[in-house]
């Protein structure tokens, strides 16, 4: 150990120590200033949040809802292809699914609707399962277009099953016995449990040792195999987590506007607004997808009056930016100024 | 019984379309190991294209090919030198990302220039005429040629691919891009090249696909998955896989429609899932 660590030391320091010297120390950090001082911050900013039923305005708390949804469907996005290297524009299958579950768990099975949101969740998990053994048939940009296949399969499996309410949809029923406060603020606290839960997650994931397993793959299977990562299992499960999260995500939409149709949960508009998010941010960062769901929102509120138009500049703005800064805008920041409020990464201090 | 070979035949006929959506995707991958997001849009895109040129000049359709053939050539090669060659290297993200947005940017464009509402190209009755052959089963004219153009542009491709020295250098290309540069091949013209001419058979694909059926701005995707499963289920490396991989989806979608209208997409679908699951190689698989 004390060989490995004097090597870097000498390079930088220009000074050998001699043979006998008190060994050089070194410290593996795994947070930054801004990681600390970050923390304090989003604690501070959870509070806040937390308390919003207490004094917010009901829109600013449908906003926050689905803020939290398209974060959380973001977030798990970029642990499937930022981290894990897994392109999918299916994930609206997953969306889809956990909104069905939540509205036949509901109305049809009668189980408390808020209990429902996780249940959606663990059902497009176990979906994700069978899903992927076709899926995973396929490689690289293939894998994509059957991802997006199979999303419709099960849009058009839903739209014609009459007792779904067909292709014309059906309204939740079962929030009716709630008083319009209590829905509200319920669903507002599911939804930050979801999003910062979906946060945490993906920090704590990528610290650990599948973390490091799945970033390895993106980068390489071969040289992943070979080191004894069990490539086809860790795709398999960052599949399946990334299904979970997105089914946690439909429900809770769709809880927030009690409404669903198949075209509107299976929508591939879903993906394209993730992708936008998450390229715009910065792929393969934790930031990146929270800073491009501000500025999705952002855009959206100032372009709201020009219907296509709005997503022509999507699209014309996602192209550009993964041509010339394929890395978004926190990649930038992470260049410029080393600033990270989520380091996954290893750094080696030597003192 | 007679009614179920029918409806074979009428697949067998709608793969033939299926096949044409399918071929320029078939190319480009061939060729650069892109997948074209923006595939079913270029489709949809030609068919207005061929709308504008017909009721502009007062053209008929098919004389209108004149036009957009090449017309759509040159877009793709300046799509392709001018945007897609950009996001080609061993990143899997950039390409697929890229053509993601693409697809989003010509539909709404296409929504805001042409509206929601769907349109169809004529042919002055050609479209609907057909011969019987027996008492119950009536072949239509139209989807024959489609399917007669079908087999000639597989024909074309498959020799184009196999003797001509275009060919050798789409082969070399795919196979090592850096060895082909050094043989004096500008690697960044050759995908243009092969963008060019799989969206010159798009603009086809794309005139009788407006005569077939109306279209909307928002059709692509379809086309894009319909074609997607051609070449899937044909099995990757041949143009006669592809066509045949049309052919199967048409049938497996016409079988559905005659069990339940709302089932033809869906079949579809299912043949393709089934080619995955028991032959992932595809049907007739062979290494270009």
């Amino acid at each position: 150990m004390t060989n490995s660590a004097q090597r870097p030391r000498r390079l930088e320091q220009g000074n050998v120590p001699a043979p006998g010297d008190h060994a050089p120390g070194y410290n593996i950090e795994r947070a930054t200033r801004a990681s600390r001082v970050g923390a304090v911050a989003a604690g501070a900013g959870a509070l806040v949040l937390v308390s919003m039923p207490a004094w917010g305005d009901s829109s600013w708390m449908r906003w926050v809802v689905e803020f939290a949804c398209l974060l959380t469907l973001a977030q798990m996005w970029n642990l499937l292809a930022g981290y894990g290297g897994v392109v999918s524009i299916g994930q609206q299958a997953f969306l889809g699914l956990g909104a069905y579950a939540l509205f036949v768990l509901a109305d049809d099975v009668g189980i408390n609707p808020f209990l429902c949101v996780p249940l959606a969740g663990l059902f497009a998990a176990v979906v994700a399962v069978p899903t992927a053994r076709i899926v995973f048939r396929l490689s690289g940009g293939y894998f994509a277009v059957g991802t997006w296949v199979v999303a419709e399969v099960y849009r058009l499996l839903i739209a014609n099953a009459s007792w779904l309410g067909g292709g014309s949809g059906k309204s939740l029923a079962a929030v009716r016995e709630f008083s319009k406060v209590a829905r509200e603020s319920t669903t507002y606290w599911i939804a930050l449990v979801v999003a910062l839960g979906s946060v945490a997650l993906v920090y704590l994931l990528l610290r650990s040792r599948h973390g490091l397993a799945l970033t390895s793959i993106r980068d390489s299977e071969r040289a992943s195999e070979s080191q004894g990562i069990d490539v086809a299992r860790t795709k398999l499960w960052v599949y399946i987590v990334s299904a979970a999260g997105c089914g946690l995500a439909g429900a809770l939409y769709f809880l927030n506007t009690v409404r669903i149709s198949p075209d509107a949960a299976f929508n591939v508009g879903w993906t394209a607004y993730i992708i936008f998010i998450v390229v715009i941010g910065g792929i393969g960062t934790i930031e990146g997808p929270i800073l491009g769901t501000l500025i999705f929102f952002v855009l959206r509120g100032v372009l709201a009056d020009y219907g296509s138009v709005y997503l022509i500049v999507l699209g014309v703005v996602a192209v550009v930016v993964m041509v010339k800064f394929p890395r978004g805008l926190w990649g930038f920041v992470q260049e410029r100024f080393d600033l990270r409020f989520f380091p996954v990464q290893r750094r080696v201090r030597f003192f | 019984m007679l009614g179920w070979i029918d409806t074979i035949v009428q697949g067998v006929l709608l793969g033939g379309l299926y096949a044409l959506f399918a071929m320029g995707l078939s190319l480009i991958f061939g060729v650069m190991r892109l997948v074209n997001i923006a595939h079913g849009d270029l489709i949809v895109l030609g068919a207005y294209l061929a709308l504008v040129v017909a009721d502009t000049a007062g053209l008929s359709p098919v004389a209108a090919l004149a036009v957009c053939v090449p017309a759509m050539f040159i877009l793709g090669y300046v799509l392709q030198r001018g945007l897609l060659n950009f996001t080609l290297g061993k990143d899997i993200l950039p390409p697929l990302l890229v053509t993601f947005g693409l697809s989003i940017v010509i539909q709404n464009t296409l929504l805001e220039a042409f509206s929601a509402d769907p349109r169809s190209l004529k042919l002055g009755g050609f479209e609907t005429g057909s011969f019987h052959l027996g008492a119950d089963m009536a072949v239509g004219y139209f989807p024959l040629l489609v399917l007669a153009v079908a087999v000639g542009v597989t024909v074309l491709l498959e020799l184009a691919f196999g003797r001509s020295s275009l060919g050798r250098a789409f082969r070399a290309t795919s196979d090592d891009p850096e060895a082909v540069q050094l043989m004096g091949v500008d690697d960044r013209h050759v995908y243009a090249l092969a963008t060019g001419i799989a969206l010159a058979i798009v603009a086809v694909a794309a005139i009788f696909y407006g005569i077939r059926t109306t279209f909307a701005p928002t059709d692509g995707p379809d086309r894009l998955l319909f074609a997607f499963e051609a070449v899937i289920i044909g099995g990757l490396g041949s143009f006669w896989g592809t066509l045949a991989g049309g052919i199967v989806l048409g049938v497996a979608q016409a079988i559905g429609f005659r069990i339940d209208p709302g089932w033809g997409v869906l079949t579809g679908h299912f043949a393709f899932l089934a080619v995955l699951l028991f032959k992932p190689s595809g049907l007739f698989p062979k290494t270009r």
